[in-house]
């Protein structure tokens, strides 16, 4: 049977634009059809942009890759039609327990949150997720919509202009050019479009090899992340073990430095490992296996001119905390909305900075994270080590050493605290809906509240009066009116209001807060509305 | 600069905790003494729980350690 990654998905066919004399000049192009590049296109043909998708291949990725998918790129998904589809294809896990040597020293469980519709995380295949995108976007394209991958179209030069962007295509058929107002390089932790431009990264390279392994088996071990430090199998190592869809079994083993990669990636020497892991009983088939090292670092700045960097082409993290396919969907969900703006001339070009200042911050607290989750399992010091294992061992025993393991700090959505396009807090309200916040999810009868939200500016009151629109500068906002009875469960009033009675938001179309206030005051909407599009 | 950190005297039992802690190290190997010095360390900073404390903690026994 042919896995998924071996079926061409959108096989090469010839372009008119290979035919025209002149180069065409497309408003978005983007380069690399994986998770963010396929999501950050769907984004913008949904909001009627014309988008182009190049990819130097023409089928999903090799391997499993990302497998942990977080409920706040899940909800992105669900503004881009396909949220649904992806939790149905995965396995949905919220309990996590970590080993010390041949002890459980500790279990944690990632409640639920009630009243929000998607689950804390699913693991799915990163080939899989692209899948799912990749029919959303022929289910798209079949309702006319303006987007369209362009397979085994390799850029081979960009050439940087005020007002566009030019690429050299190579495609099975010869070369061709074509332009774009805006380019979007979401073609991964290698870049060639960062080294086509001459950028480089800035970070901390860490030296420990970590073997990747997915095995087809059929094991009763439950739908949890099992993580060990200083397993008997993989001794002064460690190891993580998370199940994803169709009995497939991810298997991460620190190899430690200083090793031979090709012996190690031998099957007969990844077969014994796992056997000493799983049990001489245990039968499975490897499905595929990797050697990997990383990095934790990003460019300087992720706009250059009219070329903007998403996704592992801006910012690479280690794999401890599920922070990186997870934070390049959030770059995606940032970038599009303002693309569309400016496009239509609704924004001026500098509010494209602001994608870079609100990214960046994201991405700091992401290799903060995952630099410290890092420095936890391969301790760099003896004294480290020393350190590292005294919480284990405490954690066996006593609940307060249990928040200082760490095997990865799971990714949460960013909160854009301040970012030039929020305006100042004006409502006694919870911190967790403060502007610069994703809006958190609540029950609306047979609907949920970001279903409501959608993908442009919406005035949210909540027992509060406002017009039903208003527009500032040809950008229009759409009110929501609810009121805290229209959720029984009070989640609504719980995460908006807390003890305020009443409360207006101004949401910005990837639904993160832009204001908040306890009455609707226009002359400060309209200032928020300006700042939020970058004009104040 | 705060000063939230005792520096002043304040063990009940100077003496007696002194001795308690040096026997609690008797007969173990180093790498057992310094587990059981981490360990210590990370009990007696969850009970005071005040980062500001902490951090002066660190600071004040990285400015007073013993050129050698």
């Amino acid at each position: 049977m042919s896995k998924i990654f071996d079926v061409p998905l959108y096989a090469y066919t010839r372009s008119p634009d290979q035919d025209e004399g002149m180069p065409v000049r497309h408003p978005v192009v983007i380069i690399g059809a994986g998770p963010v590049g396929l999501a950050t296109a769907i984004d913008l043909a949904q909001q009627g942009i014309k988008t182009v998708i190049l990819d130097d291949n023409d089928r999903v990725s090799f391997g499993s890759r990302a497998i942990c998918f977080a409920k706040r790129p899940l909800e992105i998904m669900d503004r881009l039609g396909c949220g649904e589809r992806l939790v149905e294809h995965g396995v949905q896990w919220d309990t996590g327990k970590v080993f010390f040597d041949t002890r459980q020293v500790y279990e944690f469980s990632l409640t639920e949150e009630e009243g929000h519709k998607n689950p804390a995380f699913i693991n799915l295949q990163q080939y899989t997720f692209e899948q799912v995108l990749v029919e959303r976007i022929r289910e798209m394209q079949a309702e006319g919509a303006p987007i369209e991958i362009r397979g085994h179209n390799k850029v081979e030069a960009i050439g940087q202009h005020d007002t566009h962007v030019t690429l050299e295509v190579d495609t099975p058929e010869g070369s061709y050019t074509i332009e774009a107002q805006w380019l979007v390089a979401c073609d991964g932790a290698n870049s060639p479009t960062r080294r086509m431009l001459g950028l480089d990264f800035d970070g901390q390279v860490f030296e420990d090899n970590f073997l990747i392994a997915d095995v087809v088996m059929k094991a009763d071990f439950p739908s949890e992340r099992w993580f060990w430090f200083d397993p008997p199998f993989n001794r002064g190592q460690s190891a993580l073990l998370h199940k994803q869809p169709d009995n497939v079994w991810r298997i991460d083993l620190q190899l430690g430095r200083d090793i031979d990669k090709e012996r190690e990636k031998r099957p007969e020497n990844v077969m014994t490992r796992l056997k000493e892991m799983l049990g001489d009983e245990a039968e499975f088939d490897l499905e595929w296996v990797s050697i990997y090292t990383f990095q934790c670092c990003r460019m300087e700045r992720f706009r250059h001119g009219r070329t903007l960097f998403a996704g592992d082409s801006a910012h690479q993290v280690s794999p401890f905390g599920a922070r990186g396919a997870n934070s390049g969907l959030q770059d995606a969900d940032n970038v599009a909305w303002k693309l569309k703006l400016v496009l239509d001339g609704k924004a001026p070009e500098t509010l494209m900075d602001s994608y870079h200042t609100e990214r960046a911050y994201g991405a700091d607290e992401n290799i903060l994270n995952s630099t410290r989750s890092t420095e936890f399992i391969t301790p760099k010091s003896e004294m480290s080590r020393i350190l590292r294992d005294a919480v284990l061992d405490l954690s066996a025993h006593h609940e307060f050493a249990q928040p200082l393991v760490n095997s990865g700090r799971l990714s949460v959505p960013c909160t854009y605290d301040g970012s030039m396009l929020n305006s100042a807090d004006a409502l006694a309200a919870p911190d967790l809906t403060r502007p610069g916040s994703p809006c958190p999810d609540a029950p609306l009868g047979e609907d949920n509240l970001l279903g409501k939200l959608g993908n442009a500016f919406i005035l949210l009151t909540i027992d509060a009066d406002a017009p039903d629109s208003f527009e500032e500068d040809g950008v229009t906002v759409s009110r929501l009116a609810l009121s805290v009875r229209d959720d029984p469960t009070l989640t609504l009033k719980r995460q908006y209001l807390g003890d305020a009675t009443a409360g207006v938001y101004l949401i910005r179309p990837d639904q993160h807060v832009a204001a908040r206030r306890e009455a609707f005051d226009e002359p400060h909407f309209r200032a928020a509305l300006r700042r939020a599009t970058g004009k104040e | 600069m705060s000063d939230k950190l005792i520096l002043s005297p304040n063990l009940d039992n100077a003496d007696g905790f002194f001795d308690a802690l040096a026997r609690a190290h008797d007969g173990l190997k180093k790498s057992s003494s310094d587990a059981l010095n981490a360990r210590l360390i990370f009990l007696l900073a969850n009970h005071i729980g005040d980062n500001e404390v902490l951090d002066e903690a660190l600071n004040a026994a990285q400015a007073s350690g013993h050129q050698r």
